[in-house]
């Protein structure tokens, strides 16, 4: 426990796989004071009404994320780019699933 | 004692273990250390509860069949005899709420009280021990009630082994205060832990029948595990000491008198009442 403070246990995301073949999805979080702890206590918060048959676990501190502040300039300029999406194809009507 | 008589002993023994550890660990509820243990322990809490349910269900299934003769002696309490005189027929709940301390069967170790988290971390490490090598072997009953409730619990009770060892090593082998804690729960909870393993005249019958497990056959194999993850805590093993037991016979401590004040007193108060 080298990155928190003696009386806090770090903060884990938990991602959960609610049937084989699917994603794992991002759950929530919680608490613990390793990795092992930290499944066991994602089995006991985030399992319990049978929502899982696999458990993924992230320290907090491992996951990098992009910053709110920069959104205009990472995501609007996509907005415009219309000619990114498929839509000027005429599809056949028999073609139900594009 | 009639084979009818000493199954249904034992499946009251069984079911009153679960009822009154699932009481004790259900305390903690709104109490854990941190939320994520608060729901652990209740979950095991539920587990336990579980387990007893089906178990006072097939108990209660065996009283009413019992010849109405051999009804009357069976539990003091009151209130069942009342049920009984009437000629109704006794289910799960008259089982967990209306029978006297002296007719519960569980072992005295579970109705010790949880104290901090050392001492329920060390009590439900060595019922869950025990409960383990237990339901492996009672699998096997020709009970096919008794298999199908071990089959199930079995798997519970492997997540709760899991979960309590690991405790006892995180404590025996953390900080200073955890590790003195955790010695001195182990200390004081050990003299209950031989009750676990006393064949009395329920178990050889049992045994006998194919139903019941050979509690000798259990012991060495509960000292192997408790010995192994004691060992990984560096907590020492306590020596070899007096053991108390009375639990299987009625003969409990004062503390299940205090936990059936709590947990039955609507039923007593306000008899039949549902919420």
């Amino acid at each position: 426990m080298s990155n928190t403070n003696k009386s806090e246990w770090p903060l884990w995301e938990v991602f959960i796989r609610s049937k084989a073949g699917l994603d794992h999805k991002h759950a929530g979080s919680l608490h613990a004071a390793d990795a092992q702890m930290a499944i066991e206590n994602a089995r006991d918060v985030y399992t319990r009404r049978m929502e899982g048959v696999s458990i993924w676990v992230v320290e907090s501190s491992n996951i990098h994320a992009s910053d709110p502040d920069e959104a205009d300039s990472l995501y609007d300029p996509a907005n415009d780019k219309i000619y990114r999406h498929p839509t000027f194809y005429n599809l056949p009507d028999e073609v139900k699933y594009m | 004692m009639s084979n009818k008589k000493s199954l249904l002993d034992y499946t009251l023994r069984l079911a009153d273990g679960g009822l009154i550890l699932g009481h004790r660990l259900g305390e903690w509820c709104g109490h854990g250390p941190v939320l994520e243990q608060d729901i652990a322990l209740t979950n095991t809490a539920l587990d336990h509860l579980g387990r007893a349910r089906s178990l006072y269900q097939y108990a209660a299934e065996q009283f009413n069949q019992l010849p109405a003769d051999q009804k009357t002696n069976v539990f003091t309490s009151v209130s069942i005899q009342n049920i009984i005189s009437s000629g109704a027929s006794i289910d799960e709940d008259d089982l967990a709420y209306l029978r006297d301390g002296w007719d519960f069967r569980n072992e005295l170790l579970l109705e010790q009280p949880n104290i901090d988290w050392a001492y329920t971390v060390a009590r439900s490490f060595f019922y869950d021990t025990f409960n383990y090598f237990f339901f492996t072997a009672l699998e096997k009953s020709k009970d096919a009630s008794i298999a199908a409730i071990a089959e199930k619990s079995l798997k519970e009770v492997t997540y709760h082994l899991r979960w309590s060892s690991e405790w006892v090593v995180r404590l025996g082998d953390g900080t200073d205060e955890s590790h003195a804690r955790m010695q001195k729960a182990v200390n004081e909870l050990w003299m209950y832990t031989g009750e676990m393993f006393i064949m009395n005249e329920t178990d050889t019958s049992m045994v006998g029948e194919g139903i019941g497990v050979d509690l000798a056959a259990i012991k060495p194999l509960w000292m192997a595990r408790v010995r192994a993850v004691l060992e990984e805590a560096a907590i020492d093993i306590p020596a070899d000491a007096w053991m108390q037991q009375g639990g299987r016979e009625g003969r409990h401590s004062e503390h299940l008198g205090y936990i059936l004040a709590e947990l039955q007193f609507m039923q007593r108060a306000y008899p039949g009442m549902e919420w």
